[in-house]
């Protein structure tokens, strides 16, 4: 990977974030009806309206509060919710971790048993297994992630009780140290799977095709010829199976937000999920709009982070 | 392959003439959906219009009118059983058939006009236009639709058009993309020149000649895609951002959540209606997708 590869990848992130600026800005500033009704309610005179209009920076031309907008954003500053009196990018922070937690399980699960499955399909093409896996794949890429949580947590935990219904912790037991490390685990359990499940299956696709795909080519038929076990010839398909799923996991940061948020919303964990469905309740919007920059923001860093490995990993690449 | 005909048992009837010729014909479009994945994508896919198209007829009652027992389980009389209000969930299901569909259709319609037209534009003019093009299509690739879909609907209402304009101008750059590379590949084909040396204007290469051989490509892409605006619209409306004048299965989902304990019907249906959606346009997809390529392996698979 050149430096100057590198330079001009990097370079491509600024469009990229202006865009969505952009968008946001253009967004809130057609919507109907007038901010200054929202700041200052409807029975304010019109010295308090020119006020506050003053204050806010609403008297200036549109271009020049594009500016200001963009400026505080650069500067982490995502305005204040209105319901939390607090900053935006307060609220927002205090339940990332926990949305975090959630994707980086699900993705490591996904990807771990997804290549797994797909190895598998892939050494069995067209018997059982291979169907059955195929299947499930299409079934669980079928699904909507809050469907599958709510049978989950019908089934599960409700059902069988091995499963706490909702939340981060048991409330009624506040443990410490490794015991509350268990709690967490136990509670993480259900959602994960579930969020996993649906990214499992286009892991499991992409890493069957890539397989077959590296098993009919010449250097496998070569690994063969001399001899080495099947293990070892999978295992060399596998490594050209590798540079897809490296872009389809990069490529997935906005759909795993999408799928996280609604899960979470089942299982009541306390992540941006809870967040978004207080705040759409109670028309929140600057929270909103910080969530839809803060993933956005996270889809860029992704994509360019996965640009970045496909080079690093196939010296083959030469963007010009 | 010929003779065994099952999807299109009444439409096609491939000869020996068809099959002799591998890459074009009703031979191939046959056995394509007569594939166990392919027929139940086409079977699916029917299904949904119908429902959706019938809805007056096959719904038992008005799917907003109390018509039984609150929370009621499955019976004879209502046979996916009833929620809250004592309204019948069946009902409500093959209404919500019908919004979903609305809004899959329109914001593909929506979608795949941009797509087209500007990924046809990019390929075909190619150079600085391309470049330009391209770069604004990786810009609105990045948008995460849901999160965006989330604030326009806080802001403007929670209107199915404003959901479909959103969607719908959220959607394209995957179908662009698809278009332009068809595009990229076929104006350099003989057949192209061909037309030019015959006098053919610009746009009447473009739209008789290029465009009907890119669009098979896309129409993988455009169905997948409107599997995916099932679910995002699924999806909002679980979080109580559905168009509250229309029945849809978002809404049913949510309204499910607060009797997870006691009405498991209420949850189980419409979540697996989307299921069902979804799957039979994205097995559509793929035997869309079987039929294009040449080298896909042809097993009767799910």
């Amino acid at each position: 990977m050149s430096a100057c590869y590198l330079l001009r990848r990097l370079a491509q992130v600024v469009p990229a974030v202006a865009g969505i600026v952009l968008l946001a800005f253009v967004v809130v500033h057609t919507a109907p009806g007038d901010p200054v009704l929202a700041l200052a309610g409807e029975h304010g005179d019109a010295a308090y309206y020119a006020f506050m209009r003053q204050k806010f920076g609403l008297d200036r031309p549109l271009p020049e509060q594009l500016l200001a907008y963009a400026t505080r954003l650069l500067h982490g500053d995502l305005g204040l919710s209105y319901v939390h009196g607090r900053p935006v990018a307060d609220v927002v922070s205090e339940r990332l971790p926990a949305t975090l937690l959630l994707m980086a399980t699900a993705l490591t699960l996904s990807s771990a048993a997804g290549v797994a499955l797909g190895v598998l399909a892939a050494r069995r093409a067209d018997r059982a297994a291979d169907f059955v896996v195929r299947t499930g794949a299409l079934l669980a890429h079928a699904t909507p992630s809050f469907w599958l949580a709510q049978v989950a947590a019908i089934t599960l935990a409700l059902g069988t009780g091995l499963f706490p219904v909702q939340g981060l912790t048991d409330a009624r037991r506040p443990w410490t140290g490794g015991r509350y490390l268990l709690d967490v685990l136990h509670h993480l359990v259900l959602p994960a799977l579930v969020l996993a499940a649906g990214e499992l299956a286009l892991m499991t696709r992409l890493t069957r095709a890539g397989v077959l795909e590296g098993l009919a080519t010449d250097y496998a038929r070569t690994a063969r010829a001399k001899g080495l076990p099947d293990s070892a010839v999978v295992r060399h398909a596998l490594r050209n199976a590798m540079l897809p799923l490296v872009t389809v996991i990069g490529g997935r940061v906005g759909m795993v937000a999408t799928g996280a948020v609604l899960v979470e919303t089942v299982f009541a964990w306390p992540g941006l999920g809870q967040l978004m469905l207080s705040s759409i309740q109670t028309r929140d919007v600057p929270v909103l709009l910080g969530m839809f920059l803060l993933v956005s923001a996270a889809v860029i860093m992704a994509n360019l982070l996965t640009d970045l490995t496909y080079a690093w990993l196939d010296p083959r690449v030469r963007y010009d | 392959m010929p003779g065994s005909t099952r999807a299109f048992a009444t439409t096609e009837a491939p000869t020996r003439a068809v099959a002799r010729r591998p890459n074009r014909g009703p031979g191939r479009l046959t056995a394509a959906f007569t594939t166990a994945g392919g027929a139940a994508g086409l079977v699916l896919t029917l299904a949904l219009f119908a429902i959706a198209g019938l809805a007056d007829v096959v719904a038992p009652t008005d799917p907003f009118a109390s018509v039984g027992r609150p929370l009621s389980s499955p019976s004879r009389l209502h046979t996916l059983g009833t929620d809250d209000l004592g309204r019948d969930l069946l009902s409500g299901v093959v209404h919500g058939a019908r919004t979903s569909l609305l809004v899959a259709l329109s914001v593909t319609l929506l979608a795949s006009t941009i797509g087209v037209a500007v990924g046809s534009l990019a390929g075909y003019r190619a150079g600085s236009v391309d470049d330009l093009v391209m770069r604004v299509t990786e810009l609105v690739l990045v948008v995460p639709r849901f999160f965006l879909a989330v604030v326009v609907i806080a802001l403007f209402g929670a209107e199915v058009d404003r959901l479909i304009l959103v969607l719908g101008l959220a959607s394209w750059p995957v179908i662009a993309r698809v278009v332009r590379a068809q595009t990229l590949s076929l104006v350099r084909r003989e057949f192209v020149d061909a037309a030019r040396a015959l006098g053919a204007s610009e746009v009447r290469v473009m739209v008789r000649h290029v465009l009907p051989n890119a669009l098979p490509a896309a129409l993988v892409v455009i169905s997948v895609n409107a599997a995916s605006v099932i679910l995002l619209e699924a999806g909002l409306g679980f979080l109580g951002l559905g168009d509250p004048r229309m029945m849809s299965w978002g809404y049913l989902a949510n309204n499910a959540q607060r009797f997870l304990r006691v009405a498991w019907w209420m949850a189980l249906f419409p979540g697996a209606a989307i299921a069902l959606a979804v799957l039979g346009l994205n097995l559509l997809g793929d035997a869309v997708n079987d039929l294009l390529d040449p080298h896909a392996r042809r097993t009767p698979d799910a």
